[in-house]
Formats: C-alpha cells, sequence, structure tokens
C-alpha cells in the first residue's frame, strides 16, 4: 500500500552556502576534476551536444523522405546522413547516455560512497569519449562514412572509399571509455557500499546500471578487435574478413553483433533503472516484486548474449542456429515483461501524481512495450525474413531506443535535476514537452511500421508515391518530435537561475541521494550513512520528517 | 571524525605516522583494505574484459583453423621452435622475477623490488628482441602476408618432411600469417605496453614508493603481467606446435 506523503513546502528551502558546484572555481578544476557529479555534468554536456548533431542528421533523412523522389541529397550523401547519424547517436548518446551522467552522478550516492572506486579512470573515461567524438567529428568533416552505422565487411573493408578508418577508430576509441564507466561502476557496486546497504536493499537504478556494465565489460572488447580486424584489413589488407584471401565475411557478423547486441541492452537497461525509481517515487509505493525487477535486469544481461544471431538470420545462418537463436530471442521477452507487469502493479492502488518524470515514464512503458513487442515479431523466422531490411525494424529500434531509452533519460534528467542543480525545472512547461515529445514520437514513427510492412526498404532516400502519405505523417511528426527535445534545451538552462530553489527532497523520495543536500557536498555526505531500511520504504521517510518535524519545533 | 581527516587533507604530516589513515589511503575510501580490494577487483575485471579482447582472435584462429587444418599445419611447421620454445622460458622466467618484485614489495625489501623489476624489464626485452628477429625471418621467407607471399614455399616445400598443398590451400597459408602477425603483435603490444608501465614503477620504486605497506598497484601490475604471459602460453601450442615435424 502507499503511503500517504506531503511534499515539503519549498518556499522554505535554501541554495546550500557549499556545494560541489562552487566548491572549486575555473576551467581546470572541471577539466582535471576527480568528482563523479563533475565528471557526470562534463558528460551531459558533452552528449547534448552530440544529441542535437545526431538529431540534425535525423531531421535531414526525415526531410529528403518528405517525398518520393530523390530530390533533396544525392544518394551518396543520403548514405553519409544515416550512417553519422546511427554512429553518433549510437556510440555518443544512447550508449554514454544514462549511466555515464545519471548514473554518473547518483550511483556512488546511492550506494552510499564518497566518489566511483576509481575518479581518475572515470575522468579517464570521459577523456576517451572525447577523444573518441573527436575522430568521429574529424570523419564528419571531411566528408563523412557512408558504410551505415554496422560497418558491414566488405562493404567497409573493400568497396567504400570514406573514412570508415577514422571513424572506426573512434568508435574503439569511445568503446574503451564506455568499457572504463562500466568497469567503475561495477567495483563500486561490489565494493563501496556503505554499511547496512546489502544487495537487496539497492536502489533498482543500481541493479540495472550494474547489469548494463556487465555487458559494457563484456561485449566492449569484442566491438574494439573486431573493429581493429576492419582497419587492419583496410590498411594492411589482413584478409580475415576477406573471401578471396578464405575469410569470412560472416564472421564479421558474429563478432560485431556478439557486441552490438547486448549494445541495445545496455542502452536500454539503465533507461529501466530510472523508470523504476520514477515509478516508485511518484506512486508513493515500494516497486512491486523487487526481486524479481532486479533479477530480470540480471537475466535480460544473461540472456542478452545469446541471441545476437537473429541479426543475421538472412545471412547464411544455419536452419538449426537460427531456430535456437530465435528461441532464445523470445525468452528475453520474459524479463523485458516482468518488469513492466511489475511498474503496473506497483501503479496500482499507489498516490500517484503526474509530475513531468512521471510522464515521461509512462511514455516509456507504452513505447517501450509496443517496441518490445514488435521485437518478437522480428524474433520469429518466418516474420523476420519478410520484415528485416524494411522500415518495420527502423520503426522497432525507434520504439525501444528513442521511445523507450530516450524517454527514460528524459525522465531521469528531469528526475534528478534538482539534485543537480538545486533548482526546479519549470512544471507546466516542461509537462507540455513530454506530452510533445509522446505525441510527435507516436506520428514519426507509427507510420513506419505500416510503410514497412508494407515493403518500403530503409537505406534508400527514394521510394514508390504510394508510400508518401505515410513518409509525410513521419516527417511531420519528426518536426513536433523535435520541438519536444528543444523545449527542454531552453528551459533547463533557464532553470539554473530562475527555476524555484528545490530544497533536499522535493519528491519526497527514498533514496539516499535525497536525504543530502542539493546540490550535494564534493564528498557527499559528511558522515558515511548507515543503511537500516529496505529501499523505497516510505514509511520509514514519513517517520523520518514526522522525527525532523518534532526536533525543529 | 572521517570528514575532518578530509578536511585537513593528505598535505598534513601527521598522517604520515597515522596507521588508520596514511597518506596512500584515497579520500573516498575508508579503510586501507577496502582501498586495496577495490584496486584488485578492477584489475581483475580489466583482465575480463582483456580475455574478451583476445577472444574476437581466438575464434577467428578456431574458424581457420577448422576450415584450413593444413595449410594452419604447414604455416606452423616455418616457425623456428627453438626460437618459441626459448620465448616460452624467457616469459615464463619474466613472471617468477615479477613475482618475486611482488613479495619484496610486500616485505618491504626497496632493493629486492628494484632487482626484480629490472630483471622483468630485461626479460620483457628479450622477449620483444627474440620475436623481432622471428618476423625478420619470416620477412626474409616471403611469409608475411601480402604482394611478396611466396605461395610457391608451400606448394613445392623445399623440406621433402612437408606435405605439398593445392595452390587454393596454400594461398590459405596466408590467414595463417594473418592471424599469426596479429595475434602476436597483439601480444607484443601488450608487452610493450608493460615494459613502459614497468620503466615508470622502477622509477617510483627507485624514489621509495610501494614499500611502505602500499603494494597495491605492484600487485596489480603484476596480474597484468601475469595476464599477458597467460595468453602467450595459449598462443605458443595454436601457432607454433600444430602436428610439428618430429626434431625439427
Amino acid at each position: 500500500m502507499s503511503t500517504i506523503v506531503t511534499l515539503p513546502n519549498q518556499q522554505d528551502a535554501q541554495l546550500p552556502k557549499l556545494s560541489y558546484l562552487n566548491s572549486e572555481y575555473g576551467l581546470k578544476s572541471w577539466l582535471l576534476t576527480g568528482d563523479h557529479k563533475r565528471i557526470a555534468m562534463l558528460y551531459l554536456f558533452s552528449i547534448t551536444f552530440f544529441f542535437f548533431i545526431g538529431g540534425a542528421f535525423a531531421g535531414l533523412i526525415r526531410l529528403e523522405l518528405l517525398t518520393p523522389l530523390p530530390d533533396l541529397v544525392a544518394s551518396d550523401t543520403y548514405n553519409k546522413l544515416f550512417t553519422m547519424h546511427g554512429v553518433i547517436m549510437i556510440f555518443l548518446f544512447l550508449v554514454p547516455s544514462v549511466p555515464a551522467t545519471v548514473g554518473n552522478f547518483v550511483i556512488p550516492i546511492m550506494v552510499g560512497a564518497k566518489d566511483l572506486a576509481f575518479p581518475k579512470i572515470n575522468l579517464l573515461s570521459w577523456y576517451l569519449y572525447v577523444a573518441g567524438a573527436c575522430f568521429l567529428v574529424f570523419a564528419l568533416l571531411n566528408g563523412g562514412v557512408d558504410t551505415g552505422w554496422t560497418f558491414t565487411t566488405p562493404l567497409s573493408t573493400h568497396y567504400v572509399n570514406t573514412h570508415v578508418i577514422t571513424a572506426a577508430m573512434g568508435v574503439f576509441i569511445a568503446g574503451f571509455s564506455s568499457i572504463f564507466t562500466g568497469l567503475n561502476f561495477i567495483v563500486t557496486i561490489h565494493r563501496m557500499r556503505c554499511p547496512g546497504m546489502t544487495w537487496f536493499r539497492l536502489p533498482l537504478f543500481c541493479w540495472s546500471n550494474y547489469a548494463a556494465s556487465l555487458l559494457m565489460v563484456l561485449g566492449t572488447p569484442v566491438l574494439a578487435i573486431t573493429l581493429v580486424l576492419v582497419m587492419l584489413e583496410r590498411t594492411v589488407g589482413i584478409g580475415v574478413f576477406d573471401p578471396t584471401k578464405g575469410g569470412d565475411p560472416i564472421l564479421f557478423q558474429h563478432l560485431f553483433w556478439f557486441y552490438s547486441h547486448p549494445a541495445v541492452y545496455i542502452m536500454i537497461l539503465p533507461g529501466m533503472g530510472v523508470i523504476s525509481e520514477v515509478i516508485s517515487t511518484f506512486s508513493r509505493k515500494r516497486v512491486f516484486g523487487y526481486t524479481a525487477v532486479a533479477f530480470s535486469s540480471v537475466a535480460i544481461a544473461v540472456f542478452g548474449f545469446f541471441v545476437w544471431a537473429h541479426h543475421m538470420f538472412i545471412m547464411g545462418v544455419s536452419n538449426y542456429s537460427a531456430l535456437v537463436f530465435s528461441l532464445l530471442t523470445m525468452l528475453v521477452a520474459v524479463p523485458s515483461a516482468i518488469k513492466i507487469f511489475n511498474w503496473s502493479a506497483t501503479l496500482y492502488k499507489g498516490s500517484i501524481t503526474f509530475e513531468t518524470p512521471m510522464l515521461y515514464a509512462f511514455g516509456f512503458m507504452g513505447l517501450f512495450t509496443i517496441g518490445g513487442l514488435t521485437g518478437v515479431f522480428l524474433g520469429s523466422l518466418g516474420m523476420d525474413i519478410h520484415l528485416t531490411e524494411t522500415y518495420f525494424i527502423v520503426a522497432h529500434f525507434h520504439f525501444v531506443m528513442v521511445g523507450g531509452m530516450l524517454m527514460a533519460y528524459l525522465s531521469g534528467v528531469h528526475f534528478w535535476w534538482p539534485k543537480m542543480t538545486g533548482r526546479m525545472y519549470p512544471e507546466s512547461m516542461s509537462q507540455l514537452s513530454a506530452v510533445t515529445t509522446f505525441i510527435g514520437f507516436i506520428l514519426t514513427f507509427f507510420p513506419q511500421f505500416i510503410v514497412g510492412y508494407l515493403g518500403m526498404p530503409r537505406r534508400y532516400h527514394a521510394y514508390p508515391p504510394e508510400f508518401q502519405v505515410l513518409n509525410v505523417l513521419s516527417t511531420a511528426g519528426a518536426s513536433v518530435l523535435g520541438i519536444g527535445y528543444v523545449l527542454p534545451m531552453l528551459y533547463m538552462p533557464w532553470s539554473l537561475k530562475y527555476g524555484k530553489i528545490a530544497g533536499s527532497n522535493p519528491w519526497q523520495a527514498t533514496g539516499l541521494e535525497w536525504q543530502i543536500q542539493s546540490p550535494p557536498l564534493t564528498e557527499n555526505f559528511i558522515d558515511i550513512p548507515i543503511m537500516d531500511h529496505e529501499a523505497y520504504d516510505y514509511d520509514w521517510l514519513a517517520h523520518k520528517t514526522e522525527h525532523e518535524v518534532t526536533t525543529v519545533g | 571524525m572521517d570528514s575532518q581527516a578530509i578536511a585537513t587533507g593528505p598535505a598534513d604530516p601527521h598522517q604520515e605516522h597515522d596507521e588508520a589513515h596514511p597518506a596512500y589511503l584515497r579520500h573516498h575510501f575508508v579503510t586501507v583494505d577496502q582501498q586495496r580490494e577495490t584496486a584488485s577487483f578492477g584489475m581483475w575485471l580489466f583482465l575480463l574484459t582483456e580475455i574478451m579482447f583476445f577472444g574476437g582472435l581466438f575464434m577467428a584462429y578456431l574458424l581457420y583453423r577448422n576450415w584450413y587444418y593444413d595449410a594452419f599445419v604447414a604455416g606452423s611447421n616455418t616457425l623456428s621452435i627453438g626460437l618459441g620454445t626459448t620465448n616460452t622460458a624467457v616469459l615464463i622466467l619474466s613472471s617468477f622475477t615479477m613475482a618475486m618484485g611482488v613479495y619484496s614489495a610486500e616485505i618491504r625489501n626497496r632493493k629486492g623490488l628494484l632487482t626484480s623489476l629490472s630483471l622483468t624489464i630485461f626479460l620483457g626485452l628479450v622477449f620483444l628482441g627474440i620475436k623481432t628477429v622471428e618476423y625478420h625471418d619470416k620477412y626474409v621467407e616471403h611469409h608475411i602476408p601480402g604482394a611478396s607471399f611466396s605461395v610457391e614455399d608451400f606448394v613445392h616445400p623445399a623440406d621433402k618432411r612437408d606435405v605439398p598443398l593445392a595452390p587454393d590451400m596454400a594461398q590459405h597459408a596466408q590467414l595463417y600469417f594473418f592471424l599469426y602477425f596479429a595475434m602476436t603483435g597483439m601480444h607484443a603490444l601488450h608487452m610493450i605496453i608493460g615494459i613502459s608501465i614497468l620503466f615508470i614503477l622502477l622509477y617510483q620504486a627507485w624514489h621509495g614508493a610501494y614499500v611502505n605497506g602500499h603494494t597495491s598497484t605492484i600487485d596489480n601490475f603484476g596480474l597484468y603481467w601475469h595476464f599477458v604471459d597467460i595468453v602467450w602460453i595459449f598462443l605458443f601450442p595454436l601457432l607454433y606446435l600444430i602436428s610439428r615435424h618430429p626434431l625439427k
């Protein structure tokens, strides 16, 4: 049952005199910081920047597809547009999005530690991210890459003459940034928990980031070595993926998807963690089936490693292995469904309020469910052969990645914004942007399911005229979606100066991060806390608040 | 109390002698034990990523060895088993000296530490030197894959004990040498990185570090060094010992 919690009166709230934001000044104090909160901020700026670059490419793609004729850009340019859109969005936005910003900021506080286990490696991971991004920007400015984000051989090794090596190098380096983030999280969650913080008292955000970190640590190195082989093949002609020398391009597919399928769970799992926190906070109830939700994250991570070949059903893998991979793919739906059901059960009889993070979370639940279920379509062999390489696939993964992950990311950023900055974002404005995003999203990507089912292939800049209506709908939706994303870009910086002062716990949430001042001190805690209650224990919080009132009074 | 210890900062000279808060205890750890365990856990996890990194190459090796077994046998037989064995011995010896380094750091023996680290560097360089000789031999024999690769050597082998290969299979011997160079090259890169770090550790140890009870950097570097050694232990039989001729 939910506990009735009254929100604190924010009129009395004051900004603390000392916090991580004003403990030191100057560019150097940011660029050489070891503080996980400052590094989270560095990440927040950089990934927002690349999100808008990637978004601009998406805008151009949609603009080209407004008409059936190839009239806006040449076909080569179009190939470069969707490649750079994919590479930037995946490696520079989605993979680091929640873990490197929100996760970096709150995980050490959630487990009751003063910092991540390896602050310098954390900073190094940001620098690696920037270095990788520089390579990609360099490739971009020099004419781009047109292999698709998958760097498929032998196209990438023999048939294109664009900056494949530079781009692959960028992804290689950015990959190490993600390895180090994952490594840091795993070690922190294992070794830095405060007294009394048992594994089953950890907030679910930690569990899902832990599971995503396992994938980062085990999967990314395989991508790294694969890209090294691609680069070597282009430079010195090493023939591992070259059929004329006896190599096998399918081996590239296996190695690439061995990382890149788990990578979609790297992208979605931290988002699921955000949703668990937000749903619980705004229904004022413990997450229903905490243990099931926690283990479903781990289950997704484990199953995630054994489904990669479902990207290869049309590439000549054996029928028997396709059968097994199809079955395993369906199995991933089970832990994902457990999460959705448990969040719904959490809402049941909760005292729900509709603040912005919650609106985004609702968006996530709806869109992720559609994205997930269409994933089951694509996991079944017959359907997949009909639908793969069509816009159905595009719609499917955008429902999961944009409808799911981006909603979760925005939910998380809004939810923890008061903690990060000490100030509230403007509520009604942000509710408007949440709703705009949702409507824009549905309008953009739902028609793509239909147009894909009807047979429109992906990655072409022209299409038969009968698909135009659906494509116009999609482009119109993309414009609405764009507005939905620009709004937070405007009001979030605005709120830094003009937002209401938040106080330490504006949502009356239970996590340890809400029990300290906002914005926190550099060391997070004055004394290392002792955890004496379960996660999401609203009775404990209500009791604590009462107690505080009596001591003050 | 804890917060005061932080407020005074590591510059406070009194902390040098404080057993619970020695100078090397980083601010975000509560105890020295926690710091040590954390560092070691992080290193093991990093080695796990390294296993996955090499794993991609081993996967490629496994596949092509099964497809082109005869070419792999022929390629393997051209490698010098003498140099390979010597290198294996050198590397295992360097792991021993590294282990002695860790031991010396633990018993706070500065001289022993310096000697062990120097020996490890020396043996590492010997390994790389022998590797260079082997690479050079391959160059002389035209066994470096590419335009100058001598397919003829495998179709009409000079050594009577070698089985002649059909021309298309002989082409695939290139794939063996691709993997030979990629795998030993990646291993050698790890050796070079390791030796560079060893020089830094040696410099720091020269100035008295790691014999004050804070040994975890040396411990963890030791893990890395042993890992690189173990990779070689797998590479050696996989690359050098495929269906060897007797007494060659």
